[in-house]
């Protein structure tokens, strides 16, 4: 059988639990998508993490460009202003 | 039956003894041999497959184990049941101790007994014994997930390529006469069944049958011939297969009794 350099790698996101929502936790070698999740199931939620789980192939996945860093991320830095830390949180409410 | 009542009773917890430790050997020496692949997968992923596979199994074990000590009142735990019997004490099926070959093999074997063992959890799960239900119940969830696998991988090594496909159905040719002893009732099966305790291993074939039947379609695997069925494991006959395993298995609590780590 071919081995797992021969198997796409998969990102995978993990829910771990209702209301919350998915966080990448790590990534796999699959031949399908229906082996990803069954391996992620094996992998990531072993130790009941988990109430849901997406897989995307790797290579799907578009990412910024490190090298644009610069234009992409530091002109936020310096407003404040949009952070919601001028508002009052009501009580009760979770998970902000 | 007849009988002084007391005779019949102890009779009767001696029957249940046996049946508990048929579930209990089957789960614990299919574990023994899952976990044998614990860093000789074919990937990284399905070492951590198998060796949650053999978890789930070896936790089933040490529940139906556990209560067959407890009704057997001698004072054996699981841990005394499972590292302190030679293999003629073992009452598993034939099928789980068969070698676990390569990973077509092992597929193989665990889809048959994953098969049956839905079925029988499910019937279990039944039993008028509320702690065998409890059981049954609780391990009939992980069963299910790796009847999924399991029939997931057949399908796949049948379907997949050449060489996979002749794996397979090796695999399935090598292990079918072991398949016929999940079916077939003795005393201790008869005795189970008529107290509502158990089920009857006959009533259990056709539903297998079906389920298997789909899955060869789907795996383009031939089902071979209903020929001689090896029978035995139940009552203790064993292939020398399970010896070996057992020596491995054993050996670190009969050399060094007491060890704790």
């Amino acid at each position: 059988m071919s081995g797992s350099k021969d198997w796409p790698l998969w990102e995978i996101f993990v829910r771990s639990e209702n209301g919350l929502a998915h966080k990448h936790v790590g990534s796999l070698h699959a031949a399908d998508a229906e082996m990803a999740v069954q391996h992620a199931r094996d992998l990531y939620t072993r130790r009941n993490e988990g109430v849901s789980i997406w897989v995307v192939k790797s290579s799907d996945i578009v990412a910024t460009d490190p090298s644009q860093n610069e234009s992409f991320f530091e002109p936020s830095e310096d407003k404040a202003y949009r952070h919601a830390t001028f508002y009052h949180v009501p009580e009760g409410v979770k998970h902000l | 039956m007849t009988g002084h009542p007391e005779a019949r009773a102890k009779r009767a917890s001696k029957g249940r003894v046996e049946y508990l430790l048929r579930l209990g050997d089957n789960a614990l020496v299919l574990a023994q041999r899952s976990a044998a692949w614990v860093a000789h997968a074919p990937v990284m992923e399905e070492d951590v497959a198998l060796a949650n596979v053999a978890l789930d199994l070896f936790g089933q074990a040490k529940l139906w184990l556990e209560y067959a000590g407890k009704l057997e009142n001698g004072g054996r735990d699981a841990d005394a049941l499972a590292f302190h019997r030679d293999s003629g004490d073992f009452r598993n099926l034939l099928l789980v101790e068969r070698p676990n070959g390569n990973f077509a093999d092992t597929i193989v074997r665990g889809y048959f007994y994953d098969a049956w063992a839905n079925l029988a959890l499910h019937a279990l799960a039944r039993s008028s014994d509320e702690h065998v239900a409890a059981i049954a119940a609780k391990s009939a969830k992980e069963t299910a997930y790796h009847l999924h696998r399991s029939e997931d991988w057949l399908i796949r090594l049948g379907d997949g390529t050449e060489l996979s496909h002749d794996r397979a159905q090796h695999a399935v040719d090598e292990l079918w006469r072991f398949t016929g002893e999940m079916f077939l009732g003795d005393d201790v099966d008869a005795e189970m069944t008529s107290a509502g305790i158990g089920f009857d291993p006959a009533s259990l074939r056709e539903a297998w049958l079906e389920r298997i039947g789909i899955a060869f379609a789907n795996a383009a695997l031939a089902q071979p011939a209903d020929d001689w069925m090896q029978r035995g494991g139940k009552q203790g006959h064993h292939s020398e297969a399970l010896s070996y395993m057992l020596a491995e298995m054993q050996v670190l609590p009969r050399t060094y009794i007491g060890a704790q780590w």
